[in-house]
């Protein structure tokens, strides 16, 4: 035992793994810096927006710091009746101090996401607070509106004393914490999120089934067919790839359109009655058609690479051994293309759940995904923390999805290829 | 039961891929009940080919190919009930070799104690037994080679086919390979084709040896006859070391006949000359000619040495012999040849009968 682990050194008497270091140092050295300028994008380009999104997504800072007496006088108060005159006052001058910096509408767009109604009382109260006497602000901010005279808007204000907040998530789910601090759904008319939610998991499954269904026989075919055709047959599987996304997706509502050419061509043959055309777009069917072709060359080139390892003398052997051309695809050729069709799925699913402009273009109302959302907050309400969350939640779906695809099928047995 | 002398039988086969160019040319051949036949010839001469046809995975294109009398151009590969070695094995990676050896014995439905002896009987038939729930890259190419063998063999066929089995395998493996398969064939009699263009194996292990060259089959006959008789040209060079002399037949009479080559006439066997003025090519194996001829050899000749290469248990001695210097002679290392050396001028020996006048091409 003692002879093993004692020090081996050098013919020079330097202990050999210290020697081994110095040798490798200068190819560590150069490795890394070959690798630096990777590592330096991905840094900028990825870690840093992603954790700034993460940050975003739960940072209320923005209202804490505009009222920051008014926070630190409500500690004391209990929220059940109206808080008293040292609220009040500290509500007061924080206001004043908003008004100067011309930021009272900021804070109003941020209260009334807590709870409607906040946007014309705080309008209101900057008029008014012109003309405010010292002293009693209680009384004389309380008779700007009878809102103001109303505990559960102060209530209101309170929950967002916080620096942090986790109610863009509930908010993402169609829940809030209600007045008494407990975390309940939003009435049945008014959850949105939940149903985008169920439908891009929807359709995202599906356009992943089509498009397996759809690229399994091209790409066997890719892989057996000779040489010759199968680049003809490879080129057209990644025409598309060459071709801009708003181009196909615009070329399919060319296609898809009550007045367009399958249209046209189901009336052509008598499948339809003309005053009758079936509407093939803005709806969930637009969704599918276009994702589906446009996502498929994900999921032939997985497929593709690993069928093209499948050695023809397997299948020959599953025959030759009395299989039927079933039982040997069966048996033999299909558990070994499972790896392909576990990369494909799982790249095409991923894709297809966080799709955006085919969706947007032809996805009409029923057609939308949740991403459709993000975009809407992020450009329309300018709710960015409430489009982070939604990203968020969108990305920690995915990496569920990576995890379970991990436990059932074994993330080393993929092959993108 | 009388042992069946057409149990496979190639009558006028025909193949073309393209429609232009044939690949097999009218094949007749008859394999016997229990044979090891082996189907020898180089890459592209139609071989593999005429066992893909016998698997069912190419179709002739014109003939018929009888199983045990049976016509079987249109019975699918899955049902004729050939077993097949395939070159790289081919075995399910995805399954332990005990489901490789089951695949046969499942789609055939046969119940699971039945099957488990079968299997255990042919994983011991290549002393594999204890590998059962390896999978096969866990497994040694010469162990993958063997658990092939026995997949072929598991459902007790009544042919098996191996389309150059041993390729993969290194030298000494093949050969312990080559004896391993023979083993088997002998103690189970079951009818085997093989493919190779490895001619000691084909020599080592086949009953009878098929030589294919240019879709055809040159040859049809037992190792030794192959070797010592060969028929024509082609087999001659390609079976084995092969000396030549390209001259005209002068003179034929009484089972010899007389060739000029290079102003000397020397004897040789007619096997495919049969007049004067012939073209011919004759054929001589390296040991059939000796140096220092004593005895009474009816072709003396002298010639120089050109080149010694020593092989421990013999010499190759490359002589300039009648115009031809790539003479090979192989002269055994015993005490009475020290004397060979590089452009000594030496006398060399054979009879007539061991050279062949064959076919000129």
């Amino acid at each position: 035992m003692s002879s093993e682990t004692k020090q081996i050194l050098t013919t020079d008497g330097i202990p050999l793994e210290v020697s081994l270091k110095k040798a490798e140092r200068k190819n560590k050295i150069k490795a890394f810096l070959l690798v630096a300028p990777l590592l330096l994008f991905l840094i900028i380009t990825y870690v840093f927006p992603i954790g700034d999104m993460l940050f975003r997504s739960v940072d209320d800072k923005m209202v804490t710091q505009m009222l920051p007496k008014t926070f630190k006088a409500m500690e004391t108060w209990d929220g059940q009746e109206l808080p008293d005159e040292e609220v009040f006052a500290a509500f007061h001058e924080d206001f004043i101090k908003l008004v100067e910096d011309k930021r009272e509408g900021k804070l109003s767009t941020q209260l009334n996401y807590t709870k409607n109604g906040f946007k014309s009382i705080i309008k209101k109260l900057r008029r008014k607070s012109k003309s405010f006497e010292e002293g009693n602000y209680k009384e004389q901010i309380m008779s700007v509106h009878k809102r103001w005279a109303d505990v559960e808007y102060w209530r209101a204000i309170k929950r967002r004393a916080p620096e942090f907040t986790g109610q863009k998530y509930l908010k993402g789910m169609d829940m809030y914490v209600n007045e008494e601090g407990k975390i309940v759904s939003v009435e049945e008319d008014r959850r949105i999120h939940r149903v985008l939610w169920l439908r891009t998991l929807e359709i995202a499954f599906f356009v992943t089934v089509f498009c397996f269904l759809m690229a399994y026989p091209i790409a066997h075919l890719l892989a057996t067919l000779p040489m010759k055709y199968s680049n003809l047959l490879m080129i057209c599987v990644l025409l598309p790839f060459w071709t801009s996304l708003l181009v196909r997706t615009a070329s399919w509502m060319i296609l898809l359109q009550q007045q367009g050419i399958v249209n046209d061509f189901f009336v052509g043959i008598g499948l339809v009655a003309d005053d009758n055309r079936p509407e093939m777009m803005y709806n969930k069917t637009g969704s599918y058609v276009a994702m589906t072709q446009i996502l498929l060359p994900f999921m032939v080139l997985p497929l593709y690479s690993v069928m093209k390892t499948i050695s023809p003398s397997l299948m020959r052997a599953g025959k030759s051994l009395g299989g039927t051309p079933f039982v040997a695809f069966w048996k033999v050729y299909f558990p070994l293309t499972i790896p392909g069709i576990g990369a494909g799925c799982l790249l095409v699913f991923i894709l297809a759940i966080g799709y955006y402009i085919t969706p947007a273009l032809v996805g009409g109302a029923s057609g939308t995904l949740i991403s459709n959302q993000i975009a809407f907050h992020m450009k329309s309400t300018l709710d960015w923390s409430f489009a982070s969350a939604m990203g968020l939640m969108l990305l920690s779906g995915v990496l569920v999805i990576y995890w379970l695809y991990n436990k059932l099928v074994g993330i080393d047995n993929i092959k993108l290829g | 039961m009388a042992l069946k002398k057409d149990f496979v039988k190639f009558d006028k086969v025909d193949k073309s891929y393209d429609g232009k160019v044939l690949v097999v040319k009218d094949l007749q051949l008859d394999i016997e009940e229990g044979e090891f036949v082996t189907m020898l010839g180089p890459s592209g001469s139609g071989k593999t080919t005429c066992l893909m046809m016998l698997a069912g995975f190419e179709t002739p294109t014109n003939g018929e190919i009888y199983l045990d009398g049976k016509a079987i151009s249109s019975i699918p590969p899955h049902k004729r009930g050939i077993g097949m070695v395939f070159q790289n094995y081919a075995l399910f990676p995805h399954m332990t070799v005990y489901e490789n050896l089951a695949f046969p014995l499942r789609v055939r439905k046969i119940p699971k104690d039945e099957a488990d002896k079968k299997i255990d009987k042919a994983l011991s038939m290549v002393s594999l037994q204890g590998f059962a729930s390896r999978m096969p890259g866990q497994l040694s190419g010469g162990q993958q080679q063997r658990v092939a063998v026995a997949r072929s063999l598991v459902f007790d066929p009544q042919l098996v086919l191996m389309d150059e089995p041993l390729g993969a395998l290194d030298k000494n493996l093949r050969e312990s390979m080559q004896y391993e398969i023979k083993h088997i064939h002998e103690n189970i009699g079951v009818t085997v084709v093989y493919v190779t263009h490895d001619q000691s194996e084909a020599l080592t292990m086949s009953n009878r040896i098929a030589v294919f060259n240019d879709g055809k089959v040159q040859q049809l006959s037992s190792p030794d006859e192959l070797y010592e008789k060969p028929v024509n040209s082609f087999v001659a060079e390609f079976i084995g070391e092969n000396n030549t002399f390209v001259g005209e037949v002068s003179d034929i009479s009484g089972g010899k006949c007389k060739v000029k080559i290079a102003n000397t006439d020397i004897l040789a066997n007619p096997i495919s000359v049969k007049g004067k003025g012939e073209k011919t090519k004759i054929s001589l194996r390296p040991e059939r000619a000796l140096i220092n001829p004593t005895d009474q050899m009816d072709n003396i000749h002298s010639g120089k040495i050109e080149e010694v290469i020593y092989h421990g248990d013999h010499t190759r001695v490359r002589i300039n012999l009648l115009g031809n210097n790539q003479f090979i002679l192989k002269v055994p290392n015993s005490s009475a040849n020290l004397d060979i050396k590089l452009g000594k001028d030496i006398k060399i020996g054979w009879n007539s009968e061991d050279a062949r006048a064959l076919d000129p091409s």
